[in-house]
């Protein structure tokens, strides 16, 4: 009796891990890389102009010249056109002179601008898409932009608008923490806490401006916001380039086709 | 008296029915591993004719529109991946891997959708 029970178990762990195996035959992960068709058609240019951007001195980051920079260097490093190295052009000042001068936004209590003494020529500090609207005139200014295309040879002129803002949020937040029951069994249970946040977001808009016409080809708005717990300290610079980073791919996706890489499961 | 042959050719068929299924299924089977193994080595285009055969021998197998589905988005086939997806989970809408596979590529069939969408 009993080694016939031992030869019904040995029979049943035998199926059982025959079921297993078929199981974890039944799939298999494969890489895969899905071509993404570029946004706009490039063929017409062989240089690109990242011109510069309507940007405000948003705690201690000059949101227009770190995207200018970040923006060539990575054209650069891709090879997608060849980038044309010149001093950003002073797009406040453009808008300024333009006629219908807005009066620079008032900062608020969140974004303290880092050095308080009144200087003449100190960019104003942006807090939210509104401040941006009075300048936005610029880029449909058709004979301003075939002015700077016929300057440098008439590339494709990129350009637009960069929000970089700090925001602070309070509410609730999920997050998991451990516990142990009277046997001593540690578990994850998800815990409802009451959190004081803040961090930065970002939202620019990239103008893509046809050198030889001064016409606006293409325009895409981003937004991208980080959060910490209030308590925690980091720097907004890093803060800036992290978001830039998530959004850096669709950027580059407008003017050349990207392979976005991935993981599928094939099954049998 | 005829009837009876007739009877008889009718249970035949009836009863050979599920053997000629389970051959069909095992012959779509073996393609679509066939297709996996050459979509493992990098090709695509075999592993598509093969998956795409496998469907039609059997066109209850979801595993075969879902390997359809993945090879379509690799080679950036995206209105076809999304047929293929929403053909397996027309058969097997329980099924938690290809429901994985199909929010994946939702994700960036979104993104390319955008671009139209966004150019002025």
């Amino acid at each position: 009796m009993t080694a016939r029970l031992r030869k019904t178990a040995l029979s049943v762990s035998l199926a059982l891990v025959a079921a297993l195996v078929a199981c974890s035959a039944s799939y298999t992960e494969i890489p895969i890389e899905t071509p993404i068709q570029s946004k706009l058609d490039v063929s017409a240019f062989q240089r690109i102009f990242i011109a510069g951007f309507i940007a405000g001195a948003n705690e201690d980051v000059d949101a227009n010249m770190e995207t200018v920079r970040l923006l060539r260097s990575q054209l650069r490093n891709k090879g997608i056109m060849r980038v044309i190295d010149a001093d950003t052009l002073p797009l406040l000042e453009v808008a300024k002179q333009s006629g219908e001068t807005p009066a620079p936004p008032v900062p608020d209590q969140q974004a303290v601008a880092p050095v308080q003494e009144p200087e003449a020529n100190k960019p104003p500090v942006f807090n939210d898409e509104k401040d941006l609207e009075p300048y936005n005139q610029i880029f449909a200014n058709v004979a301003y932009w075939k002015r700077i295309g016929e300057e440098f040879q008439q590339p494709l002129i990129v350009t637009g608008a960069v929000l970089f803002a700090p925001q602070q949020r309070s509410g609730f937040v999920q997050r998991e923490q451990e516990v142990y029951d009277s046997f001593g069994r540690r578990q994850v249970v998800p815990v409802r806490t009451y959190m004081e946040r803040k961090g930065f977001v970002l939202r620019p808009t990239f103008i893509f401006i046809d050198g030889r016409t001064g016409e606006t080809l293409h325009s895409e708005t981003f937004r991208e916001e980080i959060l910490y717990n209030a308590n925690q300290q980091t720097p907004a610079l890093s803060s800036y380039f992290e978001l830039m980073d998530r959004l850096l791919p669709a950027f580059l996706n407008t003017l050349s086709s990207q392979k976005i890489k991935g993981t599928r499961t094939l099954l049998k | 008296m005829s009837v009876r042959p007739l009877v008889l050719a009718l249970f035949v068929v009836v009863a050979s029915a599920p053997s000629a299924w389970a051959e069909q299924r095992g012959q779509a089977k073996e393609q679509v591993e066939f297709g996996i193994q050459v979509a493992q080595r990098g090709l695509w285009k075999e592993a598509i004719y093969r998956w795409e055969r496998a469907a039609q021998l059997d066109p209850t197998y979801a595993a075969a529109f879902n390997n359809l589905a993945v090879a379509y988005e690799h080679q950036g086939q995206l209105a076809k991946a999304r047929t293929a997806y929403e053909k397996a989970l027309a058969l097997e809408p329980n099924n938690a891997l290809v429901r994985q596979n199909y929010d994946l590529f939702k994700e960036i069939n979104d993104r390319a959708a955008q671009k139209d969408g966004a150019q002025r």
